[in-house]
């Protein structure tokens, strides 16, 4: 039975130390309760109290790190079925699988590798490889790891997988996978190095039982592969590993490894795992017309609800303005800046966009805040540098808040200041008829 | 270990929606379509399979579209010169419905004429939309209301500006109505409200919560979805209508889909990025319980079908 803040606070030394990086133990308690952090961040908990918070302070679905040479990917500890329930915390590492034998491998790891997207500011990569022992493992690791720090899902057999994990010493790799057949051997590879495991079973109930049996051989960290043939198969075997696990069923608490690289439509079926719960997806070769869709998929699915999605503040470029291109300016709440970042892209217009930090707030909101107002917009395109950029100083504030208008004038004095429409969609016909 | 897997046994369920009248209801279409009907979430077969699969749209143009994409230009060629063509391909290549935009540009008689055209072409049931300001939607769907009487068309798109005009249209003359707010729960709850309250039976009304395309707010649109439909379930009967969503229309319109040069290599190929996005937009609303998605690419159409074929079986 999981325990409640307070039941749990009064496990705990009450001494308020802090050490555990909250500022009491009571809301220490409430982090352990909502299962977001690990009893072992208190230094000073009792056997005894250790002994009886095992149970409510482990999370329902384990927290798994696979580790490269200081690169990580972590999945596990979520606490929800829904994302507007509480969030998805950990993003599914995106795997790009590879072969021993390829003869290309140093060229295709290395262009994987390299890959970086940006994405309103954040700048996303692919997560690591998942290599297939079809070959020399050892030989292959050693390849990528001359180009690639990032974590390795090893797939192979037991004798094959030995050999591999001698050429990543100090990593966490996640081995691929211990079935009924091969549960023995696997554990203990997993347990010496040590290493995670795939788990495979053709049912929940042979799965449940595969955990349990290679938990008891000491190997805690476990990944399940849910096997399923379509994706009804498999949204409904991924679902159900998802409730019990929320329900405390410690068998199946561990993440899931999704193969969209088998399934008939790569991009649906890794569409749907990135939705629906997976932890770790591979992918069969590394395409950017792909991988891209699928970062930003992960992104949005995987950004907290409760919180306003903000863009970096900054200047962007729409449509390769030039210095006589006039300057909008918005806030960076994400829907205010797609909006407008949108209407104007579609436009073919060139313009240069000021996104100020308004903390993620839309422009009424923000305004009424008093996070968008002369001081901050000037702010902005001082920072920004704004006026190097452009030989017309042209600026045009949204609709809603014509207001500051005036104070704007004072703060930036060799500007023109004008006032624009009050919606996006407007904002085409604007700068065609207006800022001529 | 026998495994007791958790169920949530649910109190309601999503209305069943029939769009097209076949000759014996009064209409000419060789096939209708039924949505809704769900008594789980989106294709948990193991607590109840859907009763329906959700059903795929073909949007096309009553003139040639003038800032889609090139590549859907290049798909839909000269088809685009001629609605009843159009439609036509667009049935030949799997669409379930086909969704008939008019533009402010058509005069009534010209609707008029288009909307019979493409009926009289195609045997799947039709989703006329109006250009989107409430008077000339009024102007148009009006005589287009009157001139398919019969034929359970749905007329679109109800907003809160115009939804009054459309809604007595289509009771007056046997059609649905496509009701949409923005990406948000009680607005798409009060509108359906509004739109029962003028006496509009609840079983000829569709939900369209809107949606953001993929990177463009999809988040927004996949939440409200998906607590719609939980709503529903739990017998919210102001939620229960079946969901339209438009992720063609959204993908199409983004950046990442629309251009092909000057944007960053990471991208990766125009073609297949484009494609992509309009079909992980698309699915990615489907598994959040969209029951009509309306596409714009052919084979975004051809691989959506695969999946909801896939998502149907268990």
């Amino acid at each position: 039975m999981a325990l409640t803040g307070i039941q749990i606070y009064k496990l705990l030394p009450q001494t308020n130390c802090k050490e555990c990086g909250f500022p009491t133990c009571l809301a220490f308690a409430m982090k352990l309760a909502a299962k977001q952090v690990e009893l072992s961040a208190c230094p000073y908990v009792s056997e005894e109290s250790k002994k009886q918070l095992a149970e409510s302070s482990a999370p329902p679905i384990r927290l798994v790190t696979l580790k490269g040479v200081d690169v990580e990917a972590k999945a596990g500890n979520e606490i929800c079925l829904y994302r507007h329930e509480k969030t998805f915390y950990h993003k599914p590492g995106l795997f790009i699988r590879v072969r021993a034998s390829d003869p290309d491998l140093a060229k295709k790891v290395a262009a994987a590798d390299a890959y970086k997207v940006n994405y309103v500011g954040i700048e996303l990569t692919i997560d690591g490889f998942a290599v297939v022992a079809d070959s020399d493992l050892a030989t292959a690791i050693q390849t990528i790891r001359s180009i690639s720090k990032r974590p390795l899902i090893l797939i192979g057999d037991p004798a094959a997988l030995q050999a591999g994990l001698a050429a990543c010493r100090g990593e966490t790799p996640l081995l691929y996978a211990a079935d009924a057949s091969n549960a023995d051997p696997m554990a203990e590879l997993a347990k010496s190095h040590p290493a995670a495991l795939a788990v495979k079973a053709e049912s929940l109930e042979a799965l449940a039982d595969l955990t349990q049996r290679i938990q008891a051989k000491g190997v805690q960290d476990m990944v399940l592969d849910l096997d399923g043939n379509t994706l009804g198969e498999w949204l409904v075997r991924s679902t159900q590993v998802r409730r019990l696990a929320l329900k405390n069923f410690r068998p199946l608490g561990y993440p899931v490894l999704a193969f969209p690289c088998d399934a008939k439509d790569e991009a649906i079926a890794a569409a749907q795992a990135i939705a629906k719960y997976a932890g770790f997806i591979v992918l069969n070769e590394f395409k950017p017309e792909l991988l891209y869709p699928l970062l930003v998929l992960r992104e949005n699915i995987y950004t907290d609800p409760q919180k306003p999605i903000q863009v970096q503040p900054g200047l962007y470029e729409i449509n390769q303005p030039k210095p006589d291109s006039p300057v909008l300016v918005t806030t960076n709440f994400s829907i205010t800046y797609f909006s407008v970042a949108n209407e104007v892209e579609g436009s073919g217009l060139p313009a240069w966009l000021v996104v100020t930090d308004a903390e993620g707030m839309s422009v009424l909101t923000a305004w009424a805040a008093g996070k968008f107002d002369a001081e901050r917009i000037a702010k902005a395109v001082k920072t920004f540098n704004v006026a190097s950029k452009v030989t017309r100083k042209r600026l045009v504030i949204p609709g809603h808040v014509a207001v500051l208008s005036g104070e704007l004038e004072a703060e930036l004095p060799d500007w023109e200041i004008r006032v624009g429409p009050r919606e996006a969609v407007d904002l085409p016909a604007f700068m065609k008829q207006a800022l001529n | 270990m026998p495994l007791e897997i958790p169920k949530d046994k649910w109190p309601g369920s999503v209305r069943t929606v029939t769009l097209g009248a076949a000759a014996a209801e009064g209409g000419t279409r060789t096939k209708t379509v039924t949505i809704g009907g769900q008594t789980a979430m989106p294709y948990l077969h193991f607590e109840a399979s859907p009763p329906h699969p959700p059903a795929v749209a073909v949007e096309i143009k009553s003139r040639p579209p003038e800032d889609w994409s090139p590549l859907l230009l290049e798909a839909w060629g000269e088809l685009v010169n001629d609605p009843a063509a159009w439609a036509k391909k667009a049935e030949e290549i799997g669409a379930d419905l086909i969704v008939l935009a008019l533009t402010l540009a058509d005069r009534p008689e010209e609707a008029v004429n288009v909307v019979q055209s493409v009926l009289r072409a195609t045997g799947v049931p039709l989703i006329v939309w109006g250009p989107g300001q409430a008077e000339k939607d009024n102007e148009l769907l009006v005589p287009v209301a009157e001139a398919a009487k019969g034929e359970r068309l749905v007329l679109g798109i109800c907003e809160d500006k115009n939804y009054r005009t459309i809604v007595a249209a289509a009771m007056a003359n046997g059609h649905l109505v496509q009701a949409r707010t923005p990406m948000d729960v009680n607005l798409s709850k009060q509108l359906n409200i509004l739109i029962s309250d003028m006496g509009m039976p609840k079983d000829r009304i569709i939900m369209d919560p809107t949606t953001g395309a993929l990177g463009y707010g999809i988040e927004y649109g996949y939440s409200v979805m998906e607590r719609l439909r939980l709503a529903a379930l739990q017998g919210d009967a102001m939620t229960q209508s079946p969901m339209i969503v438009t992720p063609g229309f959204e993908a199409w319109k983004t950046k990442e889909a629309k251009v092909g040069s000057g944007v960053p290599e990471a991208w990766g190929d125009w073609k297949e990025r484009s494609v992509n996005w309009e079909t992980i937009t698309a699915i990615t609303l489907l598994e959040s319980g969209a029951d009509i998605v309306v596409l714009r690419y052919p084979e975004s159409v051809a691989r959506v079908k695969q999946a909801i074929q896939e998502l149907m079986t268990a």
